[in-house]
């Protein structure tokens, strides 16, 4: 198939940047689009051009490093894959295709479609785990925990912090992001000497990072390419409420 | 042979362990607040081992070429962990744990070590059950264990496909936590290029910020190597795109050897490669051969599909050929017997290059368990068959889902189709029982070192030995060397040996930048692959490898010539980044096939065909190559063997057979 | 926004039962006796007080989140298909709050400052309150502008029923559904509730008939 794509390209972070069309052609159905977008870039570096900066890893949907914005729409038009999954038999030969970065405030662009997501990090280091030190834990059957717990713990602990809910949400809310690593510890047992603090701290290093608020539209649910449900944004608010009352 | 000294304590295997921790000198917490510790890379090894150093006190700084810690290829892992817990009752125990690995490895790993690590296997479970990892659970609310191939035991531990992902989002948690305290610096985005000897002592690294694309100067007291494998020589392989050799191989440069570098392990189960675009493999996770059966035509080049073949004309290969295990054989053993019956022209799919994992007969099974659950005994075919998908679905539903999302092919309806594809590297920095390396002051962990796997890793045991190591080796053995360092200020980065190393940096930088030949770096990448799968991969022969060898260095020269690298270095330069790493996966090539040469012998995942038996099984030989072989770099592409003698005092050394 | 949103809703209820008070055919007396016997209560003048001040919270805060919302995104998307992925209602409930807020400034305009500021109406030989909206429903202009507004208004309650639950953390998969449901409805029964208003009473006027005192 022959495709147009439209990419915007950005030198650095301090300079502005634009969308440059590039034609590809003799693209294959069972290509990845990250893979045609090797194609291009193997034809860029030919022609003695730059080609256009990335980020994608494990290109098997689980380290959450790729993130583009495609044809308006967090990893593109497929519900429930990351681009790196995302195969060119969901296009239509002739198309002209529009990828652009995440866009938002807490994820500053880097180079063309590669952000800064450090601010993940930042929460996560707020307050994302329990504080057990190596070394100190009973018997794991010691603590039997429902199934039904588990798994939705489990659930709730499959974000890969790609970030397009972030991206997805028309207030740039990173909300659940923070209520599914929120979930995954009030749903267990081991969550909850710290819950009160977790929930706290992880919220306010959130607004401090500058991403918008939720307002439920439900488009972070419908973009996150592992499905968390926003069942965890009540949650979250729940246990963010019983926090302040307590603290 | 004199230089290696593996360290093992003495005594009885089970109380080699406890024995050591018990004499091991310590360091006192003022001085660990004092000690500096260099981990680079934070997957699982280097996560949990920089979390659990720095609860210890030490100062910590984490390097990571990716945007985030949490984005390290242990993330992939599907299957599970192992453990010798005996949850199951089914006659697990540590001894049989370390039976089975030690024989899973061929007869090619420490019997210390292999040990060591199925004693602290439990303890890992009980650390990540601790820090919320929210593993696979029965109703009753305890663990749920599920058998991996290579062992008659439930012993692995799982969160549904995902399990790398949940332990290593448990380290990360750990290790964010300690990034929050301000004891850990992190450093994303950094790729470590050199490693800084002075004196004989590793005292710390060279880093380029991949942002600016400065480089740094790190000085430290020690520095853990936690980089992952190198499966990527082969181009194609399961490893994530920006997996590289470049820190072990620099260190392996500055004077760390290089264990066994031809042990690589193949996977039987990933998807197919559909064509020449292909950038990468997937892995299906091989817990699918729990329930599903592997099969070929009877007939040769039979272009029927799948579903249209009646159950006579089907060739069960491995139940055919290996009847006690089936088709939960190990790793090499099932990898080599797809290649097998492809090679002799049973393959299936448009490339021929593929094998069928069929689960009519799983759905047809567990159809029947539920319907006799729900009563409904007199159920019929499609409603068992309902019955069942949902029951496979339940277990196996994201695999399913990632293997029609990647062929577009429904696999409840379709048998899938599967190839071996290169998975994981045995081979790495030679290491000591504390898990040192040749350089005093440098270690490396998980996959990066040569160690417990022998010639051949089992399922599940990889996230085992990278969290043993990080969590339960390196904070015990770091301080009998560390607790010789108290003295010693860190070294200041402008020492001659730091200038020197980063100029070495700089120079190969500004060399690759300024080829501007007329290909590009992935170009030789393919290149490389190619030689590597067809000559060092699932069959390696004396002509092959000889021939290997040649080309490779041929490939080169060429890319010394030829390569191009747009672009500066004072940005972000993706492509400088790879012709690093490409460049060091041709010299690396080499010395795989130079291993590979040297070991007249098929074992584990190294399979030479002069070497097998009538039946096409593996031969050892163990009175000539029942050792470590560790390469030395003597510099310009050179190399010189030591060998580790391996002795086997519990374990009784036997043909492996899974017959 | 939650808190203020629900406690609006709360007085939409009792304003549709005063409303429909006008359909008894009674000639309006229902409804005046009701508006006056309001007036007269202490409880319902407190009442009154909180009301303004949620209208005012709900607003200062929509107007709040809405420029934060806005800064955490500088640089928009040029392509951006929201609709693929969330509603309409829940993308824009500032616009919809916009149009309902200027309709609540018209309202009060027309009804609540004549009667119980300026006491034009209501009073002793003067038009009763019943009469003037129905005069007021009469006028082609105003009658579709309470309309549209009152479209708008069903929008936002369709995301704003179940959001506020959501916010206040009063949910999960189980009620999530559910809630869903009872949104959808409660912004039916108060589009039609009060959309019926204009449309009968200007449909009434069209057919010169007098609802107010029609009888069944």
């Amino acid at each position: 198939m022959n495709l147009t794509l439209k990419v915007w390209r950005q030198a650095s972070a301090n300079i502005k940047g634009g969308f440059v069309t590039y034609p590809v052609a003799n693209i294959s159905e069972e290509m990845s689009f990250l893979e045609m977008f090797d194609v291009l870039n193997e034809r860029l570096i030919t022609e003695g051009n730059e080609p256009i900066a990335f980020d994608h890893d494990c290109r098997e949907g689980i380290c959450g490093m790729c993130s583009m914005h495609i044809n308006g729409r967090a990893h593109g038009p497929q519900s429930g894959t990351t681009t790196c999954q995302l195969h060119m038999r969901h296009f239509k030969d002739g198309e002209t295709i529009t990828v652009e970065p995440w866009r938002a405030k807490a994820f500053p662009v880097i180079k063309d479609l590669v952000v800064n997501r450090s601010a993940f990090d930042k929460i996560q280091a707020a307050g994302g785990f329990i504080s057990v030190n190596t070394g100190n834990a009973k018997d794991a059957n010691s603590l039997p925990i429902p199934k039904d717990d588990a798994d939705a713990s489990f659930f709730a602990a499959a974000c890969i912090g790609c970030g397009a809910c972030v991206a997805a949400c028309k207030n740039s809310s990173a909300m659940l992001f923070v209520s599914a690593k929120v979930s995954q510890f009030a749903l267990l047992p081991q969550g909850q000497v710290e819950r009160v603090d977790r929930a706290l701290n992880m919220v306010k290093e959130m607004d401090a990072l500058g991403f918008g608020n939720c307002t439920n539209t439900g488009s972070c649910e419908a973009e996150c390419p592992k499905e968390i449900s926003i069942e965890n944004i009540a949650r979250l608010n729940r246990e963010y409420l019983l926090a302040t009352l307590k603290k | 042979m004199s230089k290696l000294d593996s360290k093992i304590p003495e005594g009885p295997i089970e109380q080699k362990w406890n024995a050591y921790k018990d004499h091991v000198p310590l360091v006192n917490p003022s001085n660990k607040r004092n000690l500096e510790i260099i981990v680079v890379g934070s997957g699982l090894a280097g996560s949990s081992a920089a979390a659990s150093l720095a609860e210890l006190g030490y100062k910590v700084k984490v390097f990571c070429f990716q945007d985030s810690p949490r984005r390290a290829h242990s993330i992939a892992a599907q299957g599970g962990i192992n453990a010798a817990k005996n949850y199951q009752n089914d006659g697990d125990s540590i001894y049989r744990l370390f039976y089975d690995t030690i024989k899973g490895g061929d007869y090619r790993s420490r019997e210390g070590n292999v040990h060591r690590l199925a004693e602290v296997s439990t303890n890992i479970i009980d650390q990540c059950v601790a820090q919320g990892v929210p593993f696979a659970r029965e109703y009753g609310g305890l663990l749920s264990n599920r058998s991996f191939g290579g062992t008659q035991v439930q012993r692995t531990f799982y969160a549904a496909g995902q399990t790398g992902q949940q332990l290593l989002l448990g380290a990360y948690s750990a290790l964010q936590r300690q990034v929050g305290l301000g004891v850990v610096k992190m450093f994303t985005r950094h790729e470590m290029l050199d490693v800084v000897v002075i004196d004989g002592k590793a005292k710390g690294i060279i880093a380029r910020d991949l942002i600016t694309g400065k480089l740094e100067r790190h000085s430290a007291h020690a520095v853990l190597l936690c980089t992952g494998g190198y499966g990527n020589v082969f181009y194609l392989s399961t490893n994530a795109m920006g997996s590289n050799v470049t820190a072990t191989w620099k260190a392996h440069k500055r004077g760390a050897f290089f264990g066994n570098p031809c042990y690589t392990q193949i996977h039987p189960t990933c998807i197919p490669v559909s064509g020449d675009h292909q950038s990468k493999l997937t892995l299906m996770s091989e817990s699918l051969r729990n329930d599903g059966r592997i099969w070929v035509p009877k007939a040769e080049n039979d272009k029927r599909k799948a579903n249209e073949i009646p159950e006579e004309e089907r060739d069960y290969y491995l139940e055919r050929r290996y009847p006690a295990f089936g088709n939960l054989v190990p790793r090499d053993v099932a990898s080599r017997a797809a290649k097998e019956r492809c090679d002799a022209g049973f393959g299936v799919g448009s490339s021929k290059m593929a094998v069928y994992l069929d689960f009519a007969a799983a759905i047809e099974r567990y159809g029947k368990q539920q319907a006799g659950k729900l009563g409904e005994e007199h159920a019929n075919i499609t409603r068992v068959i309902a019955l069942g998908k949902e029951a496979v679905k339940e277990k196996y539903g994201n695999l399913f889902a990632m293997y029609e999302k990647i062929t577009g092919e429904n696999p409840y309806e379709i048998a899938m189709r599967i190839y071996p594809a290169v998975h994981y590297t045995m081979g790495g920095l030679w290491v000591d029982y504390e898990l040192m390396t040749t350089v005093p002051g440098m270690y490396a962990l998980g996959e990066a070192n040569f160690s417990e796997h022998g010639a051949n890793r089992l399922g599940a045991s990889a996230l085992m030995q990278g969290l043993a190591d990080g969590y339960f080796v390196i904070p015990y053995t770091i301080g009998s060397y560390l607790n010789s360092q108290i003295r010693d200020k860190v070294t200041s980065t402008d020492h001659p040996e730091f200038l020197a190393a980063e100029k070495n940096v700089s120079d190969t930088i500004n060399q690759l930048i300024n080829i501007k030949g007329t290909k590009s770096v992935d170009y030789f990448h393919k290149r490389l692959g190619k030689i590597m799968w067809d000559k060092c991969g699932m069959g390696r022969s004396e002509k092959g490898l000889t021939s290997a060898i040649s080309e490779i260095r041929l490939l080169r020269e060429e890319f010394w010539k030829d390569v191009r690298v747009p672009g500066a270095s004072n940005e972000l330069n993706i492509e400088l980044e790879k012709a690093g790493r490409v460049a060091d996966f041709l010299e690396l090539g080499e010395l795989m096939c130079i291993d590979a040469l040297n070991r007249n012998e098929s074992c584990g995942g190294h399979f030479r065909e002069e070497f097998q038996t009538k039946e096409g099984e593996a031969e050892r030989d163990d009175e000539n190559f029942m050792y470590v072989a560790a390469w030395e770099n003597k510099g310009n592409n050179t190399y010189e063997v030591h060998k580790e003698e391996l002795k086997y005092e519990v374990v009784k050394v036997a043909a492996r057979s899974y017959k | 926004m939650a808190l203020s949103g629900l406690f609006l809703i709360l007085f939409l209820l009792e304003h549709l039962y005063t409303n429909v008070t006008l359909f008894f055919g009674d000639g309006g007396v229902e409804f005046d006796e009701t508006s006056h016997s309001m007036v007269r209560m202490i409880i319902i003048r407190i009442i009154e007080i909180v009301l303004f001040l949620a209208i005012l919270i709900h607003v200062a805060q929509a107007v709040l989140l809405t420029r934060e919302n806005n800064e955490a995104r500088p640089i928009k998307y040029t392509l951006n298909d929201g609709g693929k992925t969330s509603s309409w209602n829940s993308r824009n409930m500032g616009f919809t709050g916009s149009v309902i807020f200027f309709f609540i400034v018209v309202h009060l305009y027309n009804f609540f400052l004549p009667y119980r500021i300026t006491g034009t109406v209501g009073g002793v030989g003067q038009e009763t309150i019943s009469v003037n909206v129905v005069h007021a429903l009469e006028n082609p202009v105003y009658a579709l502008l309470y309309l549209i507004s009152v479209i708008f208004l069903a929008f936002h309650l369709r995301h704003a029923l179940a959001s506020a639950f959501h916010t206040l953390g009063l949910s999960n998969k189980k009620y999530m559904p559910i809630l869903d449901k009872v949104s959808l409805g409660f912004s039916i029964l108060i589009g039609v509730g009060f959309g019926s208003f204009p449309i009968l009473f200007y449909g009434a006027k069209l057919l010169h008939k007098d609802l107010l005192n029609w009888a069944l």
